[in-house]
């Protein structure tokens, strides 16, 4: 009885929340983003906070996530420290538009958007809505509210993160790399929602970094709509590192036109419950999408990648490779969704999953669902669930190499192949370095952070 | 003082080794000395492979009877890195493959695993890269295969190959080869033996465990073992390879059997 209680509870307690500050929300923001707002909110309603019940999320139920007593960040607060000062990047050669988001908030005094090529803009969501709001007009078409609670949740109390634009035949050189802070004084809710135009012809990579500057309870929810034009080229490389009290949840949504091609890679390197929800739209010929992601968890971690890829088009290509080292008691979950629409013919679509359990109580749920509506296609998924290899561990002591140093060989090895998908040569090796670190157990910290939380 | 390693570089005593319950050796007795070349020989399934992952250190062995002291120590109690890094080394019957460990990798931790516990200053990424040449040259490795993950993709003859180069790179007192003939074709095995014989020293001994005398051709031994059901019924010189090939191994099963 109590535990339907604290259900009900709990979606009442956000219902409430949301009666409270909806007019100030309403009030605050931009005609674009609160257009959605009300039906948001009502759609999170009809679909709750996630359990295993949600055939979506199946593998993680967020019920415990959501009870903690949040302080929702709707407001921009003013930054006391200077992030500039506090953040330095210590990865060498890495020459990259920086720009900070606190707390899901575009950092104001973000300085290094001035030096972008002509035409591009990086800005705070909040600040485009209100002075450039007809370059939202695809705001929320891709994130459909109706079809995912946090989704829902997000458009609900959407106020800011970053939009990125890149107008036709750009190229921006260098890496935009975005360092998402989270630091309150209490737990808290944090909401960002990004949106991102890569015109046709147009090139860009983005280089994302979640960091916890304390340790407090944390709830990221984030949603990202990306559109990338016809033969436009896009890379989106994540690096989670977070404290084992962030719960991360991100939805992303690409769409793709004619002969495009976008990448996302996943590094899951530190975080308590992290979700990443994403959804790609090969809606053009000749379109060509790559899903990566590594996870690297212990304790009681639970790391959750779910995907979706859609081709409405025909020879569009496809390819995912998800893989999961799990140490102690942790819980990994991969379930990848490949959609071949009637008439995308010749459709190349892979999807891989390997996972690598270091002990007898970490456990993984894999879940390849293929759903093929024509004729002529090429589809294949593969998962495995598999120890340290005991013959090839025992070849490498013949040789010298002493078992803890010969197993992490074998696991940086693992690794290795979703390292190496990465374009940009100095976080390459960068990251191959956190993952040497992460499975060390030492701390893998990427960055010279002023305060050393031990987070 | 020194004079007991000279003599004695391996000595079993009576040992006995089961897996999964099952007893495969039975009271084996030998003793290698410096410089020497034995030969263990005997049909499929007499413990000969055995004889060597037990030696390596391989795990899932378990010894229930014994001694083996080599180099003055008690090798059963120790780990099979530190076997390794003492200068006994295993030439697998059946190389692994590790996809994804590159090969200079592999080869350069291991060699600098040895230097670190022998207190030799470790070799730089350029030091190993010259080394390595100079010893590819020797069992004529091709020079992709380094680059290649550990043994993927290598044919038999390369995975064979690979194996003696990594013992030219590791410089052992001791080898074992576990079949290293199988699956090599007269060339290879030619390579492979010239490799053998190039590395030897006087102060190193090699096993050569084998199911033909082909092998014995081109690696002469001064002792050649026939291993019979877990046990060595016969010792004698090299003479002794020649008269199993003429007879068979059945005339070692039909002794034994009366």
């Amino acid at each position: 009885m109590s535990v339907l209680v604290d259900k009900a509870d709990l979606s009442l307690k956000y219902t409430a929340h949301y009666n409270e500050v909806k007019e100030s929300l309403q009030k605050e923001s931009a005609d674009v983003l609160n257009a959605p707002r009300n039906k948001a909110f009502q759609d999170f309603v009809m679909q709750g906070i996630p359990t295993r019940k949600n055939e979506n999320y199946k593998y993680t139920n967020l019920q415990p996530q959501f009870f903690p007593e949040y302080r929702f960040m709707h407001r921009r607060e003013p930054v006391k420290l200077d992030l500039h000062a506090a953040f330095r990047c210590d990865v060498p050669q890495l020459d990259t538009h920086l720009a900070f988001i606190f707390n899901g908030w575009y950092y104001e005094d973000n300085k290094q958007a001035g030096q972008l090529p002509e035409g591009v803009i990086l800005e705070s969501l909040e600040k485009i809505a209100r002075e450039k709001p007809e370059l939202l007009k695809k705001y929320a078409t891709l994130a459909k509210t109706e079809e995912d609670p946090l989704v829902a949740l997000n458009t609900a109390f959407a106020k800011d993160g970053y939009f990125l634009y890149v107008p036709k035949n750009t190229v921006v050189d260098k890496p935009i790399q975005l360092i998402n802070f989270l630091q309150a004084n209490e737990d808290a809710f944090v909401t960002q929602r990004n949106f991102i135009v890569v015109e046709e012809g147009a090139d860009a990579k983005i280089v994302s970094c979640d960091h916890t500057l304390n340790l407090n309870t944390y709830l990221s929810n984030s949603v990202t709509e990306v559109f990338v034009g016809a033969n436009a080229n896009f890379e989106y490389y994540t690096l989670q590192n977070e404290h084992n009290k962030t719960t991360s949840l991100n939805s992303v949504f690409v769409h793709q036109e004619k002969d495009s091609k976008a990448t996302t890679l996943y590094s899951s390197l530190h975080g308590g419950v992290i979700r990443n929800n994403l959804r790609f739209i090969l809606d053009g010929e000749n379109a060509e999408a790559h899903l990566y992601g590594m996870a690297f968890l212990d304790k009681k971690q639970h790391v959750d990648n779910f995907t979706q890829v859609i081709h409405a088009k025909p020879n569009c290509m496809s390819n995912q490779i998800y893989k999961n080292v799990l140490n102690d008691e942790s819980n990994g979950a991969f379930a990848g969704r490949i959609h071949v629409i009637r008439d995308a013919q010749k459709t190349n679509a892979f999807q891989r999953n390997n996972n690598l359990l270091l002990t007898d109580k970490a456990t993984m749920q894999t879940k390849p669902q293929l759903i093929i509506d024509a004729d002529d296609v090429k589809c294949s998924h593969g998962a495995t669930v598999g120890q340290i290899d005991e013959e090839a561990l025992f070849y490498m002591r013949a040789r010298g190499i002493d078992e803890d140093k010969a197993r992490l060989m074998m696991m940086n090895a693992f690794a290795h192949e979703v390292v190496q998908q990465i374009s940009i040569e100095p976080l390459r090796d960068r990251i191959d370095e956190l993952v040497d670190k992460r499975l060390k157990g030492e701390v893998a910290r990427c960055h010279e952070c002023a305060y050393n939380c031990d987070c | 003082m020194l004079k007991i390693f000279i003599l004695k570089m391996l000595s079993i005593k009576d040992l006995y080794v089961s897996i999964d319950g099952m007893e495969i050796l039975k009271g084996i007795n030998l003793e290698v000395k410096p410089g020497e070349i034995h030969a263990i020989m005997g049909p499929n399934g007499s413990g000969k492979s055995t004889l060597a992952n037990v030696l390596a250190g391989k795990e899932e062995y378990e010894v229930t009877h014994g001694e083996v002291t080599y180099m003055g120590k008690n090798l059963l109690e120790m780990a099979p890195e530190d076997r390794a890094k003492e200068g006994l080394f295993l030439s697998f019957q059946y190389p692994v493959e590790i996809p994804g460990v590159p090969m200079v990798n592999f080869l350069k931790t291991a060699v600098n695993e040895h230097r670190k516990y022998h207190n030799e200053k470790e070799l730089t990424a350029g030091e190993f890269l010259k080394f390595m040449r100079e010893k590819m040259d020797l069992v004529e490795m091709r020079s992709q295969l380094t680059n290649r993950s550990v043994n993927e993709g290598f044919s038999g003859g390369e995975k064979k190959k690979n194996e003696i180069f990594q013992m030219a790179l590791l410089e052992p007192k001791l080898a074992i080869l576990d079949e290293t003939d199988s699956g090599l074709d007269i060339d290879a095995l030619k390579t492979v033996a010239h490799g053998v014989n190039a590395l030897r020293k006087p102060e190193n001994a090699t096993i050569v465990v084998t199911h033909y005398q082909r092998l014995l051709e081109y690696i002469v031994p001064d002792v050649v073992h026939v291993l019979y059901k877990g046990k060595i019924v016969k010792s004698a010189g090299k003479e002794l390879a020649l008269q199993l090939e003429e007879k068979g191994y059945d005339w070692i099963k039909q002794e034994n059997e009366n």
